[in-house]
């Protein structure tokens, strides 16, 4: 099994790092010709939703990865991963990839000072940990997507089809859960 | 509690790493740098290489003047206090600003003690010339460390030396043998607990960047090249011909820095560079201060 992680900005690497450790196969994908490569499924990292949304386009990736996404290719996308996915973000004009049928809220919880991290189920797997950080909520799920996880009220990871979107970062913690789970999206595709 | 939040805050330049952190004066600016690509401004009245030229005593900037760049931008808004102004963070702190640099660019506040970050909940990034600066840092509560440099110059040789002296550092303490890292840390003027972090990780325990004289697409890919997690750019950019296009020149070449022929093609045709000066034609040494 080959992951392709976005490596365009952000943490990337610590995407990389939690696969490796659970056996995957990973490559960084920067320019558009990393596209042409076979993989089995994409990571789309924390970091700024602005500059990897300018840096897909800019870069001509943008349209790819999109199609690639929509002909069902195994997407997990966490914070600005999530931004770049959702179909909507509520306090923003910039949508990006639009793949993913939910509204987005960016910076949800304000500035630093808001990030927080708490514990909480993620599906019917348990509790994990969750590091938020300036982190998005989804306000909005349309039909077809399964909401996994809620704080406070507010819906913090959700998969539709292909597609997982988380609003915190497992990758920042130790908790495999959440890979794991992605793994299991791309051996066993809905 | 202290603990979590260092963590939040460590977490916080992880999301920041492949990106070009961008010096501005004006909401119109921020704008400017937002749109080309920054991951995060840096909010100040005067860029460096004015404060060089203005002389006398430099200090934080206005609040209203930051806060006029937070309402004007989406992305994180760093900004500065002098080293060992505990006043001038906690107003910082107080504004809610994403990180605080304590830095000597401004002027020193005091001659020999830093800011006690850990009494903060707000992050801060503090510049460092070599490995025992960063982790004196680190261990007063930086969340974020970058190489001096010396701002203002639009030279980068500062910022190349720094980023050099800190990876060979690194590179030595994860060859040693335990029972040498007690006189490693002794050497260093660093706690033993991080000389040991260092050994077994071979990195700091926190991002670190590039800052101090980047003036060109190919300064920041070099910075890259020599292991930096990402680049600041002060008076870079709004000192160039055509702002825009450089800002966002610089944040490609962050991305794609082992490629020569994007970057080759990113550093054509963008108007005049900063003029700059070389460092040592200069009278005031700011990587001095604070040790």
């Amino acid at each position: 099994m080959k992951i392709g992680i976005l490596a365009l900005q952000g943490a990337f690497a610590e995407h990389e790092k939690m696969l490796g450790s659970l056996g995957a196969e990973t490559f960084e994908i920067r320019q558009k010709h990393d596209l042409s490569r076979r993989f089995d499924g994409l990571i789309i990292p924390g970091g700024e939703s602005t500059v990897q949304g300018k840096l897909l386009a800019e870069l001509g990736m943008l349209d790819d990865v999109k199609a690639a996404i929509e002909s069902g290719l195994p997407t997990f996308g966490t914070c600005a991963g999530l931004l770049l996915m959702a179909k909507k973000i509520e306090n923003d004009s910039r949508a990006y990839l639009k793949t993913m049928d939910i509204t987005a809220v960016r910076n949800a919880y304000g500035r630093q000072l808001g990030s927080f991290s708490a514990v909480a189920a993620f599906g019917s797997l348990g509790d994990i940990p969750m590091t938020f950080i300036r982190a998005p909520y989804i306000s909005e799920a349309g039909e077809g997507v399964e909401i996994l996880s809620e704080v406070g009220g507010r819906i913090v990871a959700a998969r539709q089809k292909n597609m997982l979107a988380a609003a915190f970062h497992p990758e920042l913690t130790d908790n495999t859960t959440v890979h794991r789970y992605f793994i299991d999206m791309i051996k066993n595709p809905r | 509690m202290i603990n979590e939040r260092f963590e939040l805050n460590k977490n916080l330049a992880q999301m920041l790493k492949g990106g070009v952190i961008m010096d501005v004066t004006t909401p119109e600016q921020a704008k400017i740098a937002e749109a080309a690509g920054a991951c995060a401004v840096m909010a100040l009245e005067r860029i460096p290489a004015d404060i060089r030229a203005a002389g006398g005593v430099s200090r934080m900037s206005d609040p209203k003047m930051i806060k006029g760049i937070q309402d004007a931008v989406s992305i994180p808004v760093m900004a500065k206090c002098r080293i060992g102004h505990i006043a001038e963070a906690r107003i910082l702190e107080a504004i809610e600003i994403d990180y605080i640099d304590e830095s000597e660019v401004l002027s020193p506040a005091d001659d020999k003690y830093h800011i006690d970050k850990t009494a903060f909940k707000v992050p801060f990034v503090c510049g460092a010339r070599d490995l025992g600066e960063a982790l004196r840092r680190i261990n007063e509560g930086a969340a974020m460390i970058r190489t001096k440099g010396e701002p203002g110059t639009g030279d980068v040789v500062q910022a190349v030396r720094h980023m050099r002296i800190m990876q060979t550092e690194i590179r030595r303490l994860g060859s040693l043998s335990p029972d040498e890292l007690f006189d490693a840390a002794k050497d260093l003027g660093v706690p033993y607990e991080l000389a040991l972090y260092v050994h077994e990780n071979k990195k700091l325990p926190v991002v670190n960047f590039a800052a101090g004289g980047v003036a060109t697409p190919a300064d920041a890919a070099l910075m890259m090249m020599l292991g930096a997690e990402g680049v600041f750019v002060g008076s870079g950019i709004f000192k160039s011909g055509n702002p825009e296009k450089r800002a966002s020149a610089i944040v490609k070449a962050v991305t794609n820095f082992e490629d020569a022929a994007v970057l080759a093609e990113l550093s054509e045709d963008l108007g005049e560079a900063m003029v700059g000066i070389n460092a040592q034609e200069i009278e005031l040494i700011m990587e001095e201060r604070g040790k």
